[in-house]
């Protein structure tokens, strides 16, 4: 039976729904905005000292932008999961991870406890799911979109917060792509030494999966 | 025992229990149901590995009914 689309996509109504394509297309045109900021300043580098030599300063100064960017952005990607400290009570939290584990399966539940970060087969690609974001690498393993999407309640200890994402992923996943406001899309190697290092072998699996599918 | 739960800062509450056989009880949790979902409640069913299913009204066969709150981009 075919499901729902999400309620939640009447506020985003403007969106396009996300597919395949879609995110084929979004991948690629961050690709294409990397270029245009890195080229431009690595073609000046290599000007000033062709023109200048003594302006080698200034060069490093345009390499050094052309590193940055990216690295930025990449890092933007990377703090959709981010670990934060909740809010919430032990009880509340230790009694939200009960219910997240009836969830998911026995390997889901082993890597969350490590890693904080729930991986969930979908058509779209393999996710990872975290309290405020997802990760989603597509099927091939060689690109990462990061999303930044939430319950909106500050309160919810981290176990609901990343089941309420989860049940809508499971439920209309094309529509949780559509109301996730995209953070960052590229090589999941950028993203990989930006999390934090408790969550990377989460996205190794995501990753190993993707490769699998 | 079917159960309908409510995920919220306590981790989650159980609202309802029923059983197929006790009219009363079925009766008690659609109107908990009813009453969340005027909430803002979104409600939600397992459907199969890895898939679930947005219900309006309350399905009386399943197991596990969660209730969750709208999400959105951050």
């Amino acid at each position: 039976m075919a499901s729902e689309p999400l309620p939640e996509l009447a506020a985003v109504h403007w969106r396009p729904r996300a597919d395949d394509r879609r995110l084929d297309r979004s991948g690629a045109l961050w690709t294409a905005a990397t270029v245009a900021h890195v080229v431009p300043f690595l073609g000046a580098a290599a000007l000033l000292v062709a023109l200048q030599p003594l302006a080698a300063p200034v060069a490093i100064a345009c390499l050094a932008h052309a590193w940055v960017i990216p690295e930025l952005y990449a890092q933007r990607g990377a703090n959709v999961v981010r670990p934060k400290p909740s809010r919430a009570a032990e009880p509340a939290e230790r009694a939200s991870i009960g219910l997240l584990g009836d969830l998911v399966g026995h390997a889901a539940r082993e890597l969350h406890g490590t890693t904080g970060l729930v991986l969930e087969r979908g058509r779209l690609g393999t996710w990872l799911v975290g309290p405020v974001g997802a990760l989603l690498v597509r099927p091939g393993g060689h690109r990462i979109h990061c999303w930044c999407v939430k319950v909106n309640d500050p309160e919810l200890p981290s176990g609901d917060r990343i089941a309420h994402l989860l049940l809508a992923l499971r439920s209309d996943e094309e529509g949780f792509a559509t109301v996730a406001n995209l953070a960052f899309s590229g090589a999941p190697w950028r993203v990989r030494r930006r999390i934090d290092e408790r969550q990377r072998p989460a996205l190794d699996a995501a990753v190993k999966a993707a490769r699998a599918a | 025992m079917s159960r309908l739960i409510r995920m919220d800062q306590t981790g989650h509450t159980t609202l309802a229990e029923w059983t197929a056989q006790d009219p009363e009880a079925i009766e008690a949790a659609v109107r908990a149901f009813r009453e969340e979902l005027d909430r803002g409640y979104f409600a939600m069913v397992s459907t199969g590995e890895g898939k679930a299913e947005q219900v309006k009204e309350l399905p009386v066969d399943a197991d596990l009914v969660i209730l969750r709150l709208p999400i959105s981009g951050g």
